[in-house]
């Protein structure tokens, strides 16, 4: 709120120095703005930057930091009877100490005899550091303000090259803007790596990427340290190849076929019906899908194969008959089947557009030699389109690797390492989500694994695209 | 291409050395025709059932979700009877018995002493009823000793039997209603005490742990105000970060590592995002968990790349005729691209912008990992206090026990869809209306 407060007036401020430097540039020129180096409202403009911005930017900077240091220096000192405490108390303490001071429900821990004391000594405290950390950023913030409008109106004369100096701060604002990109990757890299590396400090990462038994649950308590079987990652990369194989199957096939027919056979207005559908399909949310995989799929699937159980049981093939017979609504195909509908419309348009950019005389000299549409695509078009299809399937598999919520809904949780398709297989997305779903801990190797697996689901598929990449510069054919 | 790839054996039938017989060739040709038939069968098939998938999935969301947009309300008179009220603790008197005393004198049944029939009764109406009567004996406690018409809905499973999904048919032991309340359901129904009508609360309530009282409300504020803050970050800063790179950017290696690094940002997993967002935001910054602003944040950095890649496409259709023009009447580099490039080019920046928008109001697995599962019995107040999301509202009820929540969760993927469709379609329109082509 102090800070929505503060920002308000040091727009009013800096709004007020534009007035001025422009006001002062106009004076300077004698009014006549074919005297000034730049327009007026450059000159303006410099002069609220410099009232602004840099305040601006500290106060945001103490909105988003401020919290943490005034935690640190409450930490800073901690009396006996705090010390006493275990570490998470110790935590639940510094909390609850938090929240008091700000007027928000604490938790139900009681607090007695010399904590008592020591906490409201905190809580105390705890208002004084707020005090002065938000004060003094006020005060700083107040302070470079002014100072930015007084050290740049002076230099507010004819001769200055106000828009010069202006577009130095845009350049300056769109480099930070490119820049924020790659600061998002880098700490996409750095949260995981770091939050992986205490994972691995428990758990090495030889067993936990060849071990062959999946079973978080077990390692639950602190004291009770990952026994290096519980953390294998195999069943979890079976499953998730298992399920990205079916999906395959399903979006490989239709994807490349509907875009070959659409981009070889259909008119103009079947083009024009079909392609937007498809993009509908491509839009569709993927919980819908889950949606559709646990209520509708499922137990189509599941009615399915129960029935030829039943049909067959008691006959030669009676065991697996019987299997059949207790097939489960959460199976693989399904997931597998539901991602791959999913699929469809991005393999197809992938596979549209490079079929596309195969240049026209290439099939003309085809037809020219007495080819077939068919043969023409057969042996024509799709060798040139190869490398840039082999890229599209290569991003598929990336995408089906990493969807969540199609798996989460409809694949199960049981890490089983099976080939499979009615089993209930669990992927590593599946897991990532249960791992970090509901309360936790950070220092349990059972949430932290989700970030293990987090960093090998993120190398596999920045490796797919890169591969992709490469191969569509290394082997795509120039025409022109 | 080479012509040897051309020519494999029956593309040349014009060789003229091994002219194979007038029957043979016929036969050859026949065959060439028929594998162009049926290649093209293949590539219809496949289109078939693309769009099998697409109306079946469209149709059967629908088909499960329609009849929620119908409810069944029931009025009744209830005598508001003094001894059973308590004036000094109105907040402890069992409002949902009055209820059903009011319930069972109109279906002229009487209460044993175990309170079964009561207890049958209760299962028929909502606890809505008795949160009414709360209220209204707040407001005016003149109402105690006098007889009040409340109207509420049915409970989840009643409803279900007069929209047919519960079925007479089915065994007795297998239905959640017994054939004597089922009797009473269609007693109602005849004699007018419950009336069809379509289903406002559906709209207006939050979520609730009672099927009949849950809504989609808290769950469309929470996703308009985390679509704000995913707005507000990745529009200005993904635009602008487009300008430098097609504009402004020299071509070195640096530039050449931000732009691989964009286009394999915008390939990363959504769940890997929701991973960044909980070791940055929540655990490094303290943002408080599943409230609009940190799943605005974690949206805003996943929809950064498209929106970079769609204004640069956008940016790069102005043809460079116009810079030069801007350029050679004496405007800088940066009044050029603000002045003239940027607004000729935004009609395509809004589109991919509200483009992908709309894919992040559909997302929900990086939401999943900040945080945004728990039951929230509201809008959210600010963007610090806890909400949920549309989507996440669909994982939440899809995951429920009891079957009218998957009604409700068909449903709230309508109005997921409608917002999305309305979402595209502006960006169709936007992109239709402005879009110039040079």
């Amino acid at each position: 709120m102090l800070t929505w407060l503060s920002l308000l007036f040091l727009a009013l401020f800096s709004g007020a120095a534009f007035m001025a430097g422009r006001s002062r540039a106009l004076k300077s020129s004698g009014g006549s703005k074919a005297k000034l180096h730049s327009l007026p409202n450059y000159y303006g403009l410099y002069a609220a930057l410099w009232a602004g911005a840099p305040a601006a930017l500290l106060l945001l900077l103490g909105a988003t930091f401020g919290g943490r240091v005034e935690d640190a220096m409450l930490q800073a000192q901690r009396p006996a009877a705090v010390q006493a405490l275990t570490p998470d108390r110790q935590d639940v303490f510094f909390s609850d100490v938090n929240a008091v001071a700000t007027g928000q429900a604490a938790s139900e821990v009681s607090y007695d005899g010399p904590l008592r004391a020591a906490f409201d000594a905190k809580v105390v405290e705890a208002k004084r550091i707020d005090g002065i950390v938000s004060y003094s950023v006020l005060g700083l913030a107040g302070l470079l303000a002014l100072a930015g409008f007084l050290l740049a109106t002076p230099r507010i004369n004819t001769e200055f090259r106000a828009r010069n100096r202006v577009e130095g701060w845009i350049a300056g604002v769109l480099i930070a803007c490119s820049i924020a990109a790659v600061l998002t990757t880098l700490g996409i890299v750095m949260s995981l790596i770091y939050e992986s590396w205490r994972f691995f400090e428990s758990v090495s990462p030889l067993s936990f990427l060849f071990g062959t038994e999946w079973a978080p649950q077990i390692a639950m308590r602190a004291d009770q340290v990952a026994s290096s079987g519980a953390f294998g990652a195999v069943p979890l990369f079976a499953g998730t190849f298992l399920v990205m194989l079916i999906a395959m199957l399903v979006a490989a096939p239709i994807g490349l076929y509907s875009a070959i027919y659409l981009s070889e056979y259909a008119g103009r207005s079947m083009r024009a019906t079909i392609k937007p559908l498809l993009e509908i399909l491509a839009g569709v949310p993927t919980v819908v899908y889950g949606f559709f995989a646990a209520l509708t799929v499922g137990p189509l699937f599941r009615a399915f194969f129960n029935g030829i159980g039943e049909q067959m049981a008691g006959g030669p093939l009676d065991g697996i008959a019987q299997y059949l017979m207790q097939v489960q609504n959460q199976m693989a195909l399904v997931a597998g089947v539901v991602m791959g509908i999913m699929l469809i419309p991005f393999v197809s348009s992938l596979s549209d557009d490079i079929i596309n950019a195969v240049p026209q005389s290439l099939r003309d000299g085809s037809y020219a030699m007495g080819a077939t549409k068919s043969e023409t695509v057969k042996k024509v078009v799709l060798p040139a389109a190869l490398p840039g299809i082999m890229a599209a399937m290569l991003l598929a598999v990336s995408r089906a690797v990493g969807e969540t919520m199609i798996v989460t809904m409809a694949a199960g949780l049981q890490a089983k390492l099976t080939a499979n398709p009615l089993d209930t297989v669990t992927t590593v997305t599946v897991q990532i989500v249960t791992l970090l779903t509901g309360d936790q801990e950070f220092d349990s190797p059972k949430t932290l694994s989700a970030f293990g697996l987090g960093l090998t689901l993120f190398v596999v598929t920045l490796g797919l695209n890169i591969i992709a990449l490469r191969i569509v510069q290394k082997y795509r054919e120039q025409y022109d | 291409m080479t012509d040897a790839s051309l020519s494999p054996s029956g593309i040349s039938p014009g060789a003229p050395a091994a002219r194979p017989a007038e029957s043979a060739r016929d036969a050859l040709l026949k065959k060439r025709h028929r594998s162009e038939k049926l290649f093209r069968a293949q590539g219809m098939a496949a289109i078939v059932v693309a769009m099998i998938f697409l109306v079946v999935l469209v149709g059967r969301i629908v088909a499960q979700g329609y009849s929620t947009f119908e409810t069944h309300t029931l009025t009744v008179p209830v005598y508001l009877n003094p001894e059973r009220i308590d004036v000094n603790a109105l907040e402890g008197v069992n409002y949902d018995y009055i209820v059903a005393e009011a319930m069972m004198k109109k279906l002229g049944v009487q209460d044993d002493d175990l309170g079964t029939t009561s207890g049958k009764i209760m299962d028929l109406t909502s606890r809505d009823f008795g949160n009414q009567l709360l209220q209204m004996v707040k407001k005016d406690r003149s109402l105690i000793g006098k007889t009040v018409n409340v109207t509420g809905s049915v409970k989840a499973d009643a409803d279900l039997y007069y929209k047919g999904e519960i079925k007479r048919s089915t065994a007795e032991e297998d239905r959640k209603l017994d054939n004597q309340q089922l009797d009473w359901l269609d007693r109602l129904k005849k004699d007018g005490t419950v009336q069809t009508g379509f289903n406002t609360k559906f709209f207006t309530n939050s979520d609730s742990t009672e099927p009949e009282q849950a809504g989609v409300w808290g769950a469309v504020i929470g996703s308009a105000m985390m679509l704000f803050i995913t707005a507000m970050i990745a529009i200005p800063v993904g635009v602008l970060a487009a300008v430098y790179l097609e504009e402004f950017a020299p071509k070195n290696r640096w530039t050449d590592i931000i732009e691989v690094n964009i286009n394999n940002l915008a390939a990363v997993p959504s769940i890997v995002y929701g991973l960044l967002g909980l070791a940055l935001f929540i655990n490094w910054l303290h943002v408080p968990r599943g409230s609009p602003l940190v799943g605005g944040l974690v949206l805003a950095l996943m929809a950064l790349p498209t929106v970079i890649i769609a204004t640069r496409s956008s940016l790069k259709a102005v043809p460079p005729s116009i810079r030069e023009a801007a350029l050679g009447v004496g405007a800088s580099k940066a009044q050029t691209v603000f002045h003239h490039v940027l607004p000729l080019a935004m009609p395509g920046v809004m589109t991919g912008a509200i483009l992908s928008l709309a894919h992040a109001l559909g997302e929900t697995a990086p939401l999943l990992m900040i945080g945004m599962v728990a039951f929230v019995p509201g809008a959210p107040e600010n963007f610090a206090s806890s909400a949920t999301v549309l989507p996440v509202q669909v994982f939440i009820w899809e995951n429920a026990s009891e079957r009218a929540f998957h009604e409700r969760t068909a449903a709230a993927i309508i109005v997921l869809l409608v917002f999305m469709i309305l979402m595209n379609a502006t960006a169709v329109i936007l992109r239709r209306r402005f879009e110039r082509r040079w």
